[in-house]
């Protein structure tokens, strides 16, 4: 990953960013969260948060940044200097989701567009191990990757108002759980009834990039009955640590 | 009970700083949209900066003071009746105890901030006070609604100042900008045509974005998803702009061609929908 020189661009006043010219990558992935650990870690006292995407680190200071060359320079040292020689063992959680056709508005499109009968679609969905690449759009929505190719479709041309509390849906080669109601543009094939973001809590959410996501079918009664556990706070959810 | 909501208003919510080092679980860093009036109504009082305002969206509200309070309201122009008597905006005052403030109109801009000495004491989530909805139980006052604050000192009940509110700044139409990370995805036809006031404050601005009325160019598309900052300009598939505000989302898919200085952060907010604007290219 040391090869693969990113760019590192001003946006803003206070930000700096850097990317790298790949997509959904896990070894990329794992490189720019190491280097965040480690930009972060370092003795730079100005910068307050980085926030990271598939392929881009964003280094933002709390003051407008005055000597940018002597910055970019110093992130960059970080960033060569660093080695994914660290083994992180991060944790693979099991997520229930119900595919029934009452969660899952679109399965018959995807049916449709994809070519899938509809026990294919579930399984293609459930049989990966998924990595959390990011949290972004909204509180708690996890980013995941990357779906199998036979369910890719874009997402689409007119969001849907209103999309459940726990909707799984798919877009290009991305799956993800809206955490509540709202607008949505992505393909819904399942419900999930976890929680995936509380602000009362610190941290509000279970869960941070670099985890791992492995969804397994539920009936509808089960999905009722996990809703109501969650509610008096009695689920539990299942996790290990992942990787060899 | 403190301060009592007789009537909400359009849309009036409570807002500090913001929050921040939240933003890796997808939560927006919030804040005044207008952040130097709120700033400030703040200042006005002697407060600390980092106290809770109240943010008042184009009218209302009315609230009930059940006990006295030292006060101040900032902004460019709004219409502020005391117990039925006119007071000035950008002044400090005091409000005694059972007097009923009406914040009847903005006049001028789209926000004015209510500050009370020592901020409102309204419940802290993930480090900020700023209502947003999904984080704070409130994402803006209703009738009814109870705001705290904390009692008036008898030695220090009021407040003179001499400071002025400049409000020139907001006067420019020109906002100040550097560009973006996508900045050199536009044509050169299109970096002239940014840099000229053609685009049009569009009736349905808020909280997280303000779109602009006006084409640029076609033809730019989506792009992998990456990280994106309150007033940061995207530039949509149709070829509009759209500038991300202070609730705005962390993540984007759209290309971000320029990136508003703060202090047009605060000039835009107070754009009327109809307003005509453009950018001023800086160097960085």
């Amino acid at each position: 990953m040391n090869d693969q020189k990113p760019t590192f661009k001003r946006y803003g006043e206070r930000g700096i960013l850097i990317s790298w010219k790949l997509g959904m990558d896990e070894n990329l992935l794992r490189f720019i969260l190491g280097a965040k650990k480690q930009i972060l870690g370092s003795n730079i006292k100005s910068i307050v948060e980085i926030i990271h995407t598939y392929n881009s680190l964003l280094v933002l200071y709390d003051t407008p940044i005055k000597n940018i060359y002597g910055e970019i320079k110093r992130l960059k040292n970080y960033i060569s200097t660093y080695s994914s020689s660290q083994k992180t063992k991060p944790t693979c959680f099991h997520i229930p989701v119900c595919y029934d056709p009452k969660f899952g508005l679109d399965l018959e499109l995807v049916k449709t567009k994809n070519n899938l009968e509809i026990p294919e679609i579930i399984s293609l969905h459930s049989e990966p191990i998924y990595t959390l690449y990011f949290m972004g759009f909204l509180p708690g929505f996890l980013y995941l990757g990357t779906l199998g190719e036979k369910l890719h479709i874009p997402r689409k041309e007119r969001p849907r108002k209103r999309v459940e509390k726990g909707a799984v849906g798919i877009a290009g080669n991305q799956t993800g759980i809206y955490p509540k109601n709202g607008p949505g543009g992505w393909q819904i094939i399942g419900n999930c009834p976890l929680v995936f973001f509380d602000p009362k809590q610190n941290p509000p959410t279970l869960f941070s990039a670099g985890d791992k996501i492995k969804f397994h079918s539920i009936t509808l009664e089960e999905h009722r009955s996990i809703l109501e556990q969650v509610k008096r706070g009695e689920f539990s959810i299942k996790k290990e640590m992942h990787g060899r | 009970m403190a301060v009592e909501v007789l009537k909400p208003g359009l849309f009036s919510n409570i807002q500090d700083r913001g929050r921040f080092g939240f933003g890796k679980y997808g939560v927006p860093k919030s804040g005044a949209m207008d952040a130097c009036s709120a700033d400030f109504a703040n200042d006005l009082l002697n407060n600390d900066p980092s106290s809770a305002v109240l943010e008042i969206a184009f009218f209302g509200p009315k609230l009930y003071f059940h006990i006295d309070a030292s006060i101040a309201i900032a902004g460019l122009e709004a219409e502020i009746l005391l117990n039925d008597r006119q007071v000035p905006i950008n002044k400090p005052f005091f409000v005694p105890k059972e007097s009923v403030l009406d914040i009847k109109q903005v006049w001028k801009g789209n926000w004015v901030y209510l500050a009370v000495r020592d901020g409102f004491q309204t419940p802290e989530i993930l480090g900020s006070r700023s209502m947003h909805d999904g984080i704070t139980t409130r994402k803006r006052l209703r009738k009814r609604d109870v705001l705290g604050t904390v009692a008036l000192s008898k030695s220090r009940n009021f407040y003179e100042s001499n400071l002025v509110f400049d409000a020139k700044p907001y006067g420019r139409n020109m906002l100040r900008a550097f560009p973006g990370p996508e900045f050199d995805l536009l044509s050169k036809q299109g970096k002239s045509l940014v840099q000229t006031p053609k685009f049009t404050v569009s009736k349905d601005i808020g909280r997280m974005a303000f779109p602009l009325g006006g084409l640029v160019e076609k033809g730019v598309g989506s792009m992998l998803t990456g990280p994106v900052l309150p007033g940061t300009v995207q530039l949509t598939t149709e070829g509009k702009l759209y500038v991300l505000m202070r609730d705005a989302q962390v993540t984007g898919g759209y290309p971000r061609i320029l990136q508003l200085a703060d202090e047009s952060m605060d000039i835009l907010a107070q754009k009327r929908p109809g307003s005509k604007i453009g950018f001023e290219l800086m160097d960085f």
